[in-house]
């Protein structure tokens, strides 16, 4: 419309022009003549310009997809680091779940409505059979001792008639043997990608490929990051390592290993040594996904591995979705995998799933979304406009797009700004099963150690360091303060009464608890201990002057600039210089390991949701520089480490919780870590995006979603008419700046003819 | 001139050669293999043995430079300095640390990094070289006394400033083309749009700055007075004589990035989201990949010394007076 006003602006001179035109240049002036065939042809180009302009008001100029996608089931999502592996022995990190926890299957996962995290079974028939043995491989019955107990025998069934994708791997000849499985030259060389390998074959999947994944997972040649912690389980896991140290990958398909065992076509067996009631989350988490052998054969074949077509890139799994696109720099596709098996929306959840509309779907058979198309976004600008633009369904939250976004109520409640609501836009916050904490390396002089000189010192910084101001200032108020190791939604985790005593108080005193609200003691309780512990004022007795503390970090950028002088004054409240020593990330490791360090901060993001994957960070027998272990601060407390012990292998219980509630208190009151804070996830989702729920634990969460199509497809169309005008208008004033510059130099010609 | 050429090009060898092994010293003054074995390994669960396991399988469990341990040439080639920059010179780039075929990534991410910058430069010499001769046109008028002012502040503007306020303006605000992003064959024109445009804009303030300084040293010379002398138009004189004596130092600074076009625009295609070769090397010091920083070194040093040939090459091209020898 706009464009047609623009354009009836030009017309009277269009009409003029065409007036004028059918008369001879010869009867009018030359001049005359040349300014009637360019008004002529500027007003030509401007209402053919302004026609194809209102043509393309309609459609989606910026549509980064294919036109075809609008009215798909396909979703859109992105990511910002390419990951590095996707074979499910060797990945270990977020950005490669995302992928292949829709691809593999393990035979277990967490369901996805209940709360607390609950595991249930996935390509299992039900929950495994466990049961605990001698030494001699005799079983025990219940009430036992756990020191009586030697071993611990999971017996997984596993649903008949599920089966693998369809792959090349796979693909069988008439004759039945394997097509793809002896490539000559010239096939490879042919091959640029896996989609080249025309057919395709599919298998049922047995138990044997949940024991070749485990036989994988000991390979040195896989190199998996858990195999040196399966060696401490797994039985015989440690000595197959060494038997197949040398052989190719393909020779472990025919050589047994002790801890593992298929029964029969659908069920296995595991064995491991002592009880370790956690082994069930890792039997949920991709490591233990089943993997044909094929696979390894297929992948193995030299040449192929210089195309890139390596079972790493291109896997090969049971589960909903099956990667046909794989081009970590730019984007990756998944489709649905037309030999799903049956697996259905979950039907019961918590009490007020059903209100929140998450169980509308109870009972269909799932993946709802036809195609996942995973789209490389590193800077988050272009991220942020196109989520706004709709070619995003959902996004995380920047900080520089935080305030677009959020607003913070009255009460402190967090919000959706009015341009969000407008838009539909749904806001899901929950808080990360993650802690980032400040460490003291407790083999450190001053501030290590279990004297009260030093105890009292790391009290007193604990209550200086104000981490509800970081929180403020630096995430957002995307955190929540920690009042102790464990995380919220982990077992153990108090959240009425579990407040640090070391560090907070209540607000109205004690019997405001459990409603009450808890505050950070007042400066003047952390000077008092630094002056309990010799410190008064902040001042070295040895060198009479400011004590003098060392903060390791790799966060050296001039970005990390006002969080490095955040941490140095909340020392200077104590009196305390804190020196920032900034350095690389190899250096800083070093430090680590070396115990060379004295304060540090760190994080840990749970792996499951036990308490036992929290507290054996702080557990001696883990310290890092003795044992190379994940105990950082390389805290020793015989007490601790006695309750950890019987901690870890108990199931839930009351007493277990009593433990637990135990062992925060030891923490607390030694202080080898400040608590800083759980941090909370905000994300974002388009009004069409539904089922959505936080699940913090599973990562195989793209099958529970579903997409309104229609709804998406007339609101891109909505927020992304193009405009047009200010284009056509600055077009309009170049040319007519020209027209003064072509005057210029006809007089300079003119001038120089003369 | 193929003597010369076979000449330059066995120059290049040693400086080659030299280029490999600071490259070398400079990544493992910084990283030792543990470390590089730790970013791979990620962050939980390390151990030595894991550590000690990766740099077995990755070929890092040898000395450096010089394997005192082995007998007589397994000295040298027992090390990893041999193992893994030699094949480079036969173009064997090898495996990355982190699985994957560099080669095979190189050639695919060297084209969408050549989509952008092919066109850019195209298109940006012809707007660089019309406006230029444009304000040598205009002369000691107003126009090129606002077009020098112009220039001045188009150049003192950041390019990221170009980059997100094209964005903005042209893919949010107007919604005209895709913000990011990228595709194959004819279907990449419209993602091509944006940057093209606003690599062409960004570079405009200095570009014909530069090229207006070169076509006025050449308007100032006798030939030039000679070709008004004739009676030719301004016009015909600029086009016809001065443009081409101008074409050797334009050539100078053209042909030597012809062959690095291929390495793509870290910003440029961080922005855009284009799969090119921009962020590869950055990517892999950050995730310490020695495989892919010597690789990516090892080719920008080829592609430069390259370059430099085809600018002496395209001298004898444009002025014939220039002779190789």
């Amino acid at each position: 419309m706009t464009l047609l006003l623009m354009s009836s602006l030009l017309s009277r001179q269009l009409l003029y022009a065409l007036l004028y035109l059918p008369l001879p240049c010869s009867r009018m002036k030359m001049k005359t003549c040349k300014a009637r065939v360019l008004v002529l042809m500027l007003s030509v180009i401007f209402w053919s310009a302004s026609f194809s302009c209102a043509a393309w008001e309609s459609e989606e100029l910026n549509n980064p997809y294919p036109e075809d996608e609008n009215n798909q089931a396909v979703l859109y999502e992105s990511f910002s680091e390419r990951p590095k592996h996707l074979d499910p022995a060797v990945s270990y990190s977020n950005s490669e779940y995302t992928f292949i926890a829709q691809i593999y299957e393990p035979p277990f996962q967490y369901h996805y409505l209940k709360r607390p995290y609950q595991v249930v079974p996935l390509t299992a028939v039900r929950m495994p059979e466990v049961s605990y043995l001698t030494l001699k491989g005799e079983k025990l019955g219940n009430g036992v001792n756990d020191s009586d107990i030697a071993f611990t025998e999971y017996i997984i069934e596993i649903q008949p008639g599920i089966r693998y994708q369809p792959h090349p791997a796979l693909a069988k000849n008439i004759q039945g043997d394997y097509k793809y499985h002896q490539l000559d030259k010239a096939q490879i060389e042919a091959a640029t990608s896996l989609n080249d390998f025309k057919a395709t074959g599919s298998r049922e999947l047995t138990a044997e490929d949940y024991v070749y994944q485990i036989k994988r997972l000991a390979h040195p040649k896989i190199q998996s990051p858990i195999a040196e912690i399966m060696k401490n389980y797994i039985v015989g896991f440690d000595d197959y390592s060494k038997q197949v140290k040398d052989k190719a990958k393909t020779a472990i398909r025919d050589l047994p290993i002790e801890g593992a065992t298929a029964l029969n076509r659908y069920q296995y067996r595991i064995r491991i040594k002592g009880k370790y009631p956690q082994f069930i989350y890792w039997l949920a988490m991709p490591f233990f996904s089943p993997m044909p052998w094929e696979a390894d054969v297929f992948y193995s074949q030299k040449g192929l591995a210089d195309k890139n077509i390596t079972l790493d890139w291109f896997p090969i799994g049971t589960g909903p979705y099956l990667m046909a696109e794989n081009n970590p720099n730019r984007r990756m596709i998944l489709l649905k995998n037309p030999l799903f098996h049956v697996e259905s929306y979950p039907t019961e959840g918590e009490p007020e799933d059903a209100q929140k509309g998450l169980l509308v779907d109870a009972g269909k058979q799932l993946p709802f979304i036809d195609k996942v198309v995973f789209m490389l976004e590193k800077e988050t600008i272009p991220y942020w406009t196109k989520f706004l633009q709709g070619y995003y369904d959902a996004s995380g939250i920047a900080s520089d797009s935080f305030d677009q976004a959020i607003q913070f109520t009255g009460s402190g409640d967090v919000a959706l700004t009015p341009t969000m609501l407008e838009k539909g836009i749904q806001l899901q916050t929950s808080v990360a099963t993650s802690s980032f904490y400040m460490g003291f390396n407790m083999l450190d002089a001053i501030v290590g150690g279990t004297t009260e000189q030093a105890r009292k010192l790391r009290q007193a910084i604990a209550i200086a360091v104000d981490y509800e101001e970081y929180i403020s200032i630096f995430t957002n108020g995307r955190g929540v303060a920690a009042q102790g190791i464990l995380p919220p939604g982990i077992y153990g985790f108090d959240d009425k009464t579990g407040i640090n005593p070391y560090v907070y108080e209540w607000l109205n005193g004690k019997a405001a608890a459990p409603v009450g609200k808890a505050q950070r003691k007042k400066i003047d309780a952390a000077r008092q201990l630094m002056t309990e512990a010799g410190y008064a004022g902040g001042i070295d007795p040895k060198t009479k002057e400011a004590l003098i503390l060392y903060f390791d970090t790799t966060t050296t950028s001039i970005d990390d600039r006002p969080r490095m002088n955040w941490y140095r004054k909340q020392f200077e409240k104590l009196g305390i210089k804190l020196v920032i020593r900034g350095t690389d990330y190899n250096r800083f490791q070093e430090k680590m390991r070396t115990g060379n360090a004295q304060i540090f901060v760190w994080g840990w993001n749970a792996d499951y949701p036990d308490p036992e994957n929290f507290f054996f960070l702080l557990y001696g027998a883990n310290s890092k520089v003795q044992h190379g272990g994940e105990n950082a601060a390389n805290y020793h407390n015989p007490e601790f480490d006695r309750l950890f012990e019987q901690m870890r292998n108990m199931n839930n219980s009351e007493q277990r919780y009593r433990i637990i509630q135990q062992m925060q208190e030891i923490v607390r009151h030694d202080a080898p870590w400040v608590f800083g804070y759980h941090p909370k996830n905000f994300s974002l989702f388009h009004g069409w995006y539904k089922n959505i729920k936080p699940n913090l634990m599973a990562n195989n969460l793209l099958k529970y979603t579903r997409i309104n199509t229609a709804d998406r497809a007339e609101k891109r169309r909505q927020w992304n008419k193009p405009v047009f005008w200010p284009l056509v208008l600055g077009s309009a004033v170049f040319v007519l700046m020209l027209i003064p510059a072509i005057n210029t130099y006809r007089r300079r010609v003119r001038k120089s003819i003369q | 001139m193929t003597q010369y050429i076979i000449r330059r090009l066995l120059y290049s060898l040693p400086l080659l050669m030299g280029v490999n092994i600071l490259t070398f010293v400079l990544f493992f003054v910084v990283n030792s293999p543990d470390d590089m074995a730790r970013m791979q390994l990620g962050q939980k669960h390390v151990t030595g043995q894991s550590i000690a396991n990766w740099k077995q399988q990755h070929g890092y469990d040898v000395p450096l430079l010089w394997n005192a341990d082995a007998q007589g040439e397994k000295k040298i080639t027992d090390t990893i300095f041999y193992q893994k920059s030699v094949g480079l010179f036969l173009f064997r780039f090898g495996v990355s640390d982190s699985g994957r075929n560099i080669g095979a990534d190189i050639k695919e991410r060297a084209w969408p990094s050549l989509a952008v910058a092919l066109p850019t430069l195209l298109v940006g010499l012809l707007v660089n070289i019309c406006f230029a001769l444009m304000m040598v046109l205009f002369r000691n008028s107003y126009l090129e006394h606002a077009g020098i002012v112009l220039c001045v502040i188009l150049m003192s503007i950041s390019s990221l400033f170009y980059i997100i306020g094209g964005q903005f303006f042209i893919g949010k605000v107007l919604r005209l083309v895709p913000i990011s992003g990228y595709d194959d064959g004819m279907a990449a024109i419209k993602f091509l749009i944006l940057p093209v445009l606003i690599g062409v804009f960004s570079g405009i303030g200095s570009g014909v700055r530069w090229y207006r300084t070169l076509f006025l040293e050449e308007v100032e010379k006798d030939y030039v007075r000679t070709a008004r002398a004739k009676g030719l138009t301004e016009t015909q004189t600029l086009f016809q004589h001065v443009l081409p004596n101008a074409m050797i130092p334009i050539l100078t600074g053209v042909v030597v990035v012809l062959p690095l076009l291929f390495m793509g625009s870290l910003i440029m295609e961080s922005f855009f989201s284009i799969p090119g070769l921009g962020s590869y090397t950055i990517d892999a010091i950050n995730s310490q990949d020695f495989a892919i920083v010597r690789a990516m070194v090892f080719l920008g040093s080829v592609l430069y010394v390259i370059g430099l040939l085809l600018t002496d090459i395209s001298y004898t091209l444009v002025d014939p007076r220039v002779r190789l020898s």
